[in-house]
């Protein structure tokens, strides 16, 4: 490939439009800048998103005759969550909601553009908590309930711990996915890192910017990932006695 | 403690389970259930600790009735221990917080009384080294000797035993019934449920035979084994004999 691509007909051309040291070199700080609020949406959302996702599949999972409305009302919300592309809510609930006539600061679309994303990721990752509390055996709640356990107890020190642990991968894969989906923000308003780096792009009609802000992307989003492998990795070291290799 | 089951109906879906079973225990008895696979030993005992709700019938505790609708399980179910043929122990903790996690949460003792709790139990069923360890990391013996010393932990008025070798490697069998003969010699109501049939008359004061959902025949061990008068015991004894498990 190294040897290949350079033959390619047009291939200065394409470096020139997408690797140019001269346009990087010039972007990079700004996209830098941007990325920042790319963090910040991320950070505020992924505590909230986690909160909600926490709080459906606990709801929904619920045994208790009385909460069956709670679990249609979970169920449904769920369902047209997941149903519609998250850019549409974001469109929906960022220009929607603050056309209600909110005053400053409750009109901002970087405020309701990430509420949106916390609704629909909620949804999203609140099915992944389900499948893991699902996936803890019958047998456990027995064993916790047998020692008079509440239910609540039972789900809090015996189930969640055990469900969460199971579930971190996928989690961990939505997570990723939110860190790229909090770009889509920009698209009411809010100038992060995917919207500077279109800014850059049409001013000097050269590409080399929409590379840089994949590269950030990326500088985040790899180390995130082999992190969590590293705890995981870790926990089960700590746990188990001997590895089948 | 003293346990009265009264007509006491199970089933699940068209499977009748216990079918009108009646039975008594007294303070301090030690009770064995066998009986073929599905004839209700383990169904019976986890309906006492409340696990499964009886269709139908009543169960007392010293006099008062347990099974009613709607009520609170959790006292209950501190009076009352139970080990599992599968052990379930809780994989995500060490053996220390297995033991610990009830007699904080429930019983409210501080950290470290529990703990004192949990040490001096280990030390009786030779575990002692084992308080920092993981589920994982123990054998199947050792893994249910903690679960037994899980339930003994509450302090409980009544114990049930639901096949606790059923799971083990034979080698591994002997280790966890060493543990049932010291609790005998303690003096706690137990109900056993168990394939074993050597040890069920070697420990029980009284044996019941299961069969169809009702207790078929029940007395002294020795009468049982030796002298079976009903017509299903002695041919689920001589089954048992065929198969070389006494």
């Amino acid at each position: 490939m190294y040897l290949a691509i350079p033959r390619l007909p047009r291939w200065d051309r394409v470096k020139e439009s997408f690797f140019s040291g001269e346009r990087l070199k010039d972007s990079f700080p700004r996209l830098l800048d941007a990325f920042v609020l790319d963090i910040k949406i991320f950070a505020w959302s992924t505590p909230a998103i986690l909160a909600l996702a926490l709080v459906l599949a606990i709801a929904r999972s619920s045994r208790n005759p009385a909460l069956f409305p709670i679990r249609i009302f979970v169920i449904g919300y769920i369902d047209v969550m997941r149903g519609v592309p998250v850019i549409l809510w974001i469109y929906l609930i960022g220009f929607g909601v603050p056309g209600v006539g909110l005053e400053r600061p409750f009109n901002s679309p970087l405020l309701w553009g990430s509420v949106a994303l916390v609704l629909t990721y909620g949804a999203y990752v609140a099915e992944v908590f389900r499948a893991g509390i699902d996936s803890v055996h019958e047998s456990q709640r027995a064993a916790a309930r047998s020692l008079g356990l509440s239910n609540s107890q039972t789900m809090r020190f015996v189930i969640l711990p055990q469900a969460i642990r199971r579930v971190v991968p996928p989690l961990m894969n939505d997570l990723v996915s939110l860190q790229k989906d909090v770009a889509l923000v920009s698209l009411i308003g809010p100038i992060e890192i995917l919207r500077q780096a279109g800014i850059d792009k049409a001013k000097f009609a050269n590409f080399t910017p929409y590379v840089a802000a994949a590269v950030i992307f990326l500088s985040i989003t790899i180390p995130l990932t082999r992190t969590t492998d590293y705890l995981l990795a870790r926990e089960r070291r700590r746990t188990s006695a001997t590895r089948v290799r | 403690m003293k346990l009265e089951m009264r007509k006491v109906v199970k089933s699940f879906g068209p499977r009748s389970v216990l079918s009108g079973l009646d039975f008594d225990v007294a303070a301090g008895e030690v009770v064995s259930f066998i009986g073929a696979s599905g004839s209700g030993k383990t169904t019976l005992l986890r309906c006492v600790n409340l696990l499964e709700p009886i269709d139908d019938g009543a169960i007392f505790l010293d006099g008062d009735e347990i099974s009613q609708i709607g009520r609170d399980p959790n006292p209950i179910r501190r009076r009352i221990g139970i080990v599992f043929q599968s052990f379930n122990l809780f994989p995500h903790m060490s053996v220390r917080q297995n033991i610990t996690l009830a007699l904080t949460r429930v019983l409210e003792k501080s950290a470290d009384e529990a703990t004192e709790v949990a040490k001096n139990l280990l030390a009786r069923f030779g575990l002692a080294e084992k308080l920092d360890a993981y589920p994982d990391q123990l054998s199947g013996g050792q893994q249910q000797r903690v679960a037994i010393v899980r339930a003994l932990a509450m302090s409980p008025e009544l114990l049930l035993l639901d096949e606790i070798t059923s799971a083990l490697d034979p080698e591994l069998v002997g280790e966890v019934l060493d543990v049932v003969r010291e609790l005998k010699g303690s003096g706690i109501t137990m109900l056993i449920a168990t394939h074993e049939m050597n040890f069920a008359q070697e420990i029980s004061d009284r044996v019941c035979f299961l069969d169809g959902g009702r207790i078929a025949e029940q007395g002294p061990p020795r009468q049982i084994f030796s002298q079976p008068r009903d017509e299903r015991t002695k041919q689920f004894l001589r089954r048992v004999q065929a198969l070389g498990k006494t």
